[in-house]
């Protein structure tokens, strides 16, 4: 037994850990007990945890094949080992989310958007096919227009374990972002801001949530893939180094996470940000995984850990919901040091989390205090007609993942498929997927 | 140097990291394991990744009669071989069986020692090579927990060490690679204390660069001979007290 958490560090479980290194091992490991399968710990909560039997998938991480941009590979292999083979090669992920270290079968199991979701769609927008191993270890190869492929992106893993998927690469002439970052000062202005900059392939928005929505400080930041025109001329297309990650050695004071502290450090951020604004070249690590150079963020909330809350807002109910999400943060004078605000276009798939419309990420420091904000959160999303994203979940009650009608036809599918006593993880559990 | 590597016991953990940091620096790879047809996936993966040749070769270990005709075979005599064969078996089984006990010494000693006796002559009449051994912190002490593979470890170390000896003049150089706790499936179910736990990332770079820089012994992190300087300088009298 190990103690294993996800990501927030909160919860933490004894679990049951197998290692699986062949499709084997997999088919061994099914027969054997109930399991969840695990990649790379990224998920938030308890996702990718059963204290019976958690397959940890990091050994199966083959490259099979690539040629054109197509790439087929275990489910194992991380962003961060596909982008360090491709990326000098001229390729990039076509979606990712804000961190490299994500396991593939992790992207396709939380059906994963980034920062192009409005144009792109989510990761299962690149995937080909995708193989699953099912109750009795049979391998189905599922393909877009298949349900198993609509419940597979998006199920969280509980289709089945994902062994190995086909995905498409975005062809890039260099590995540079041309950012564009725009100040705004209020929630109003920054949802205008991204309806006027619609055709900006990547956007993303660090809001303020601690000053409420009518102070809501704003960091928009645009970006395209860098031609080779873009370039200075002795620069390089491609110097794919990995750089030295910083570690956090401690958490730091909670106080941080409270009233004044949290507003002066947000505001120097904004300032920060708002000083620098304009026009950039930005390498893909430092525009698309900011966090990912401290090797261990997740530690600086402290040992408690951190809770992730990200809800959706359909289009029409984006503006007042998000009003009302940033006024009740504001008046708890709690948590979420940055939030990230988002655009989502259209979405398919059975369960994917996205929908047309915003989509907002807050983070607060493990505690009793949070817990209760986040169910007040939770309230105000479910009034406007928004769902959760199961990634990032560790606390939702069932009542709540249930108001979602998709939840139970998942569940009604799972029981039907026999999949309920094969696949379980602590999160299926607690949402009675 | 660029030329070919040979794995034996490819499919392990720490085998798959070995190839991959030679692969990367450009090297081509051989794969030899019982039965290497399972291997087809590693290889793939190495073209993919690395873009180099990859050749799967069958590879007993517990045959010994089969190691000359099996380094005979190879389609060229590489320029590093790295013996990555071994079994931790289980010492409870090994003490209650000795048969058991035998079957583990075999995988992490005789078996090694001899493929790797074939490749040191052969490596001796050409005049050049280098010759790795993975073996293990285990050797450096036997203790109750797991002695019969600690024992094992011990003999293919002190093997490595006079192939050093005897080799040094002869322009083959022999290097014995030490993991501690390596992240791979033989520590399924064990809680490992972090700074002593490697990942096999780790060990495949370690050995690249032990091999490159003609070391002779290395932990792969260094913590480990800090470590086991202490364990082997506790006296007999108070060790045998302990349950380490």
């Amino acid at each position: 037994m190990s103690l294993i958490s996800g990501w927030g560090r909160f919860p933490k479980a004894e679990c049951k850990i197998v290692s699986a290194r062949t499709q084997a091992d997999v088919e061994a490991a099914i027969a054997t007990a109930a399991l969840i399968a695990r990649g790379n710990g990224r998920a938030y909560g308890d996702a990718a945890m059963n204290r019976g039997q958690t397959l940890a998938m990091t050994g199966m991480d083959r490259m099979l094949s690539f040629e054109d941009g197509v790439l087929v590979a275990e489910a194992g292999v991380l962003l961060a080992d596909i982008i360090h083979t491709l990326l000098p090669r001229g390729w990039f992920p076509m979606v990712t989310p804000g961190t490299k270290y994500v396991s593939l079968g992790g992207a396709i199991a939380a059906d994963v958007h980034g920062k192009n979701h409005h144009l792109d769609g989510s990761f299962r927008s690149c995937v080909d096919w995708v193989d699953v191993m099912g109750p009795d270890g049979t391998v189905t190869r599922a393909t877009p227009g298949d349900d198993l492929f609509d419940w597979t992106l998006g199920g969280m893993g509980l289709t089945g374990v994902i062994l190995r998927a086909q995905i498409r690469l975005r062809k890039v002439e260099t590995m540079y972002i041309a950012q564009e970052t725009r100040a705004l000062t209020s929630l109003q202005d920054t949802l205008d801001a991204f309806a006027e900059t619609q055709d900006a392939p990547y956007s993303v928005a660090w809001i303020d949530c601690s000053d409420g929505p009518h102070h809501g400080h704003t960091l928009l930041l645009l970006g395209r893939h860098a031609t080779l025109e873009d370039l200075p001329s002795r620069w390089r297309p491609f110097d794919v180094r990995q750089k030295r990650k910083l570690p956090v050695p401690f958490g730091a004071p909670p106080f941080l996470f409270r009233g004044l502290w949290l507003r002066a450090l947000t505001g120097i951020y904004w300032r920060r940000g708002a000083k620098r604004a304009g026009h950039a070249l930005v390498d893909w690590d430092s525009y698309f995984y900011p966090l990912d150079a401290l090797s261990n963020w997740n530690r600086l909330y402290g040992r408690n850990g951190f809770l992730q809350f990200q809800c959706a807002l359909p289009e029409e109910a984006s503006a007042a919901g998000l009003a009302e999400l940033m006024d009740t943060i504001a008046a708890s004078q709690t948590g979420s040091v940055l939030s990230v605000l988002k655009r989502f276009g259209s979405q398919s798939g059975h369960f994917s989390f996205p929908m047309p419309g915003y989509t907002l990420a807050l983070d607060f420091p493990a505690s009793e205090r949070s817990l209760e904000l986040m169910s007040r959160l939770d309230e105000i999303t479910l009034a406007h007609g928004g769902r959760f994203y199961l990634a990032k979940d560790a606390r939702m009650p069932e009542a709540v993942a249930k108001a979602d009608p998709r939840a139970k036809a998942y569940a009604a599918m799972r029981k039907q498929a026999g999949l309920t006593d094969r696949f379980t993880s602590m999160q299926s559990e607690r949402l009675g997927l | 140097m660029s030329g070919p590597v040979l794995i034996l016991g490819a499919a392990s953990g720490i085998a798959r990291a070995v190839a991959r940091s030679f692969a990367e620096a450009g090297h081509p790879i051989q794969l030899a394991a019982r039965n290497s047809a399972r291997l087809e996936e590693d290889a793939a993966d190495l073209r993919t990744r690395y873009g180099v040749e990859v050749t799967l070769h069958d590879f007993d270990a517990l045959t010994l009669d089969s190691h000359a005709a099996f380094v005979e075979g190879l389609p060229v005599l590489p320029e590093v071989a790295v013996c990555a064969v071994g079994a931790m078996g289980e010492q409870a089984q090994s003490e209650a069986d000795p048969q058991a006990a035998a079957h583990v010494m075999r995988s992490n000693f005789e078996g090694p020692a001899s493929v790797l006796a074939h490749l040191a002559n052969a490596m001796e009449a050409r005049g050049s090579g280098s010759i790795v051994g993975i073996s293990s912190v285990a050797g450096d002490r036997g203790r109750a927990s797991n002695y019969v593979y600690g024992s094992a470890k011990a003999g293919f170390t002190a093997f490595l060490s006079g192939l050093r000896n005897r080799l040094a003049k002869k322009g083959v150089h022999v290097v014995t690679v030490l993991p501690g706790f390596v992240r791979t499936a033989m520590l399924d179910g064990m809680d490992t204390p972090g700074p002593l736990t490697a990942e096999p990332a780790e060990v495949g770079a370690a050995v690249l660069k032990a091999v490159e820089k003609q070391k002779n012994v290395i932990y792969t992190r260094p913590i480990w001979g800090v470590v086991m300087a202490v364990i082997r300088n506790i006296p007999e009298p108070v060790f045998k007290k302990t349950s380490l």
